[in-house]
């Protein structure tokens, strides 16, 4: 009996909540499907012309697009292993015992970068990157590093601030899987080797793998939407050297104003998105 | 233990110290530029040391309309809240105490509505909106804010719910009680946790969004971070300004972050290890 209840009572729970998504989330979808099989250019709205499967022909032929994507999987798999090393090591010097006050501190201080607004850490990183007044080439001992005007400088930049942004976040959850470990097993265990790579082997990463599970997945669909942060700081410059996905996308529908094609690139990268979820989902979810 | 520990403590706290310069410089030095003057905050090398000064927020404030910006903000950051949390919290009680045909398959569908890139609906969005002359309307971003924090305030409410004893449901219906009010009267109350981190959440990203707000907004309905942006055309840069208005938008996360500082990891890795 439990749970059984008239359909009718279950649509008025859930329909309001299923119609608005539905109308705010799958009719704009499906609206960009219809669009990119046109010639879509909000110049010339007088022209919009059907023009089937062209637009993801050239889409899937421009190499300038499979660079962005590239961009954007390099910055994944640079920034992530860096995000992981570092997070490790930070919820392994927190899960040590004695210094309470002073862990506290810093897991509070944690919270700092995760919660700070994506476009501010871009424009945090314009003051502080600058070649001339930014502090960082300061600290660096008074050198006169061009940060955001040379490609590879300016990439590197972006690195720097996604892993600063996102360490702490990697670290807290790392931090909540150590903290499941059975006390007496870890212990057990610490009496037996001295090696503590052992220890993080053998005992703690089994509760540690929901959470990189949940690392991987969610910085995987974060750095395909990276936006924010990357506009405010550089905007793609200098060239094309920090244009990621998101980016290239905006700058074709927006600032080159051919939706079409923009939506095009917009339904291959969903099909992207979709399929890396569902590989994740069947690897993973048996695994685990 | 205690002896264990004896040689490691030094390099325990020259780490934890290094963590937390690393995490609050940022903050210090986005701080004190704000209250750096103009020709300060372009001094080569950066001053550590200046008097500071409040002109900064006086003019962002007053003078360029930051104020306004922080108010449209402020507005659709709650509506939408206020419309994830109403939506939301019969769909979270529907999936945590009903059983139906294609439940998984809804729960999954929610899930993917945090991985698919804003960019994608911001699109067609722009040009619906356009249509229907929506374009630097609050309510559309009200409405496109709905696709990220309805899905959070269901996963976070439908697993409080499912942590309230069925027992409770049960004696209610005996009395005769609606599941309507079951879900007010009874569990709502003992969900009120979820629900309060879940509207913090849902307040944060709403707050944070920029590229809806770029897109979507020209000047009644302008964001403060859309704002922030806009001070970066040009070549003068106000860096003071830019880094007051910055502040602004990040102190209120800052507290609500830290408020919820426990729920935060959960929050955000929710849906994810579902």
């Amino acid at each position: 009996m439990r749970g059984q209840v008239s359909r009718k009572t279950i649509f008025g729970f859930i329909g309001p909540a299923v119609i608005s998504l539905a109308l705010v989330g799958i009719a704009p979808l499906l609206y960009a499907a219809w669009t990119s099989l046109h010639f879509f250019n909000l110049t010339k709205l007088r022209q919009v012309e059907f023009i089937g499967l062209k637009n993801y022909w050239t889409v899937l032929t421009d190499e300038v697009f499979w660079q962005a994507m590239g961009r954007t999987f390099f910055l994944l798999a640079t920034a992530l292993p860096l995000q992981l090393i570092f997070g490790m090591m930070i919820a392994l010097v927190l899960h040590q015992p004695g210094l309470t006050l002073l862990k506290t501190l810093a897991r509070l201080s944690l919270v700092l970068p995760m919660a700070t607004t994506y476009a501010v850490v871009g424009l945090l990183g314009q003051v502080m990157f600058n070649q001339k007044f930014g502090v960082i080439n300061q600290l660096m001992g008074g050198a006169n590093i061009n940060w955001i005007g040379d490609p590879q400088n300016a990439f590197a930049m972006i690195i720097f601030w996604d892993v600063w942004q996102w360490t702490p976040f990697v670290a807290l959850v790392l931090l909540a899987g150590l903290t499941m470990v059975p006390g007496e097993v870890e212990e057990a265990a610490r009496l037996e080797t001295k090696s503590r790579w052992t220890v993080l082997r053998y005992v703690q990463l089994p509760f540690l793998l929901p959470g990189l599970v949940a690392v991987l997945i969610l910085r995987t669909a974060d750095t395909l939407k990276l936006f924010d942060m990357v506009f405010t700081l550089t905007r793609g410059g200098p060239g094309a050297s920090t244009e990621f996905i998101s980016l290239m996308i905006q700058r074709v529908g927006f600032r080159g104003f051919d939706q079409g094609l923009a939506s095009a690139q917009a339904i291959i990268l969903l099909i992207i998105t979709i399929v890396l979820a569902q590989i994740y989902i069947r690897v993973f979810y048996k695994e685990v | 233990m205690a002896t264990r520990t004896h040689k490691p403590l030094w390099g325990q706290i020259i780490l934890l110290t290094l963590i937390m310069l690393v995490c609050v410089f940022p903050f210090y030095w986005m701080v004190t530029t704000s209250l750096k003057t103009h020709i300060v905050a372009l001094q080569s090398p950066p001053a550590w040391i200046f008097e500071p000064t409040l002109n900064n927020y006086r003019e962002a404030l007053f003078e360029d309309g930051v104020l306004r910006t922080l108010a449209n903000s402020l507005i659709i950051a709650i509506s939408t809240t206020v419309l994830a949390v109403l939506l939301g919290v019969p769909a979270a009680f529907a999936l945590a105490r009903f059983e139906f045909r294609g439940k998984k398959d809804l729960w999954f569908w929610f899930i993917t509505n945090r991985m698919v890139s804003p960019i994608v609906l911001a699109l067609p969005f722009f040009l619906i909106a356009r249509n229907l002359g929506l374009l630097d309307k609050h309510i559309t971003l009200v409405l496109i804010y709905l696709t990220f924090n309805l899905p959070i305030v269901i996963w976070i409410v439908t697993d409080q719910f499912r942590g309230i004893p069925y027992d409770l449901d049960e004696a209610a219906r005996l009395e005769g009680a609606s599941q309507f009010t079951i879900m007010t009267k009874i569990c709502l109350p003992l969900a009120m946790p979820g629900v309060a981190v879940s509207s913090i959440f849902a307040f944060i990203f709403s707050w944070n969004e920029l590229m809806f707000g770029l897109i979507l907004t020209r000047s009644e309905a302008k964001t403060a971070p859309a704002m922030a942006v806009s001070f970066m055309e040009g070549y003068n840069l106000p860096y003071g300004k830019i880094m007051a208005t910055s502040t602004l938008i990040v102190i209120p996360v800052l507290i609500f972050a830290l408020l919820a500082s426990k729920q935060l990891v959960r929050g955000l890795t929710m849906g994810a290890v579902k």
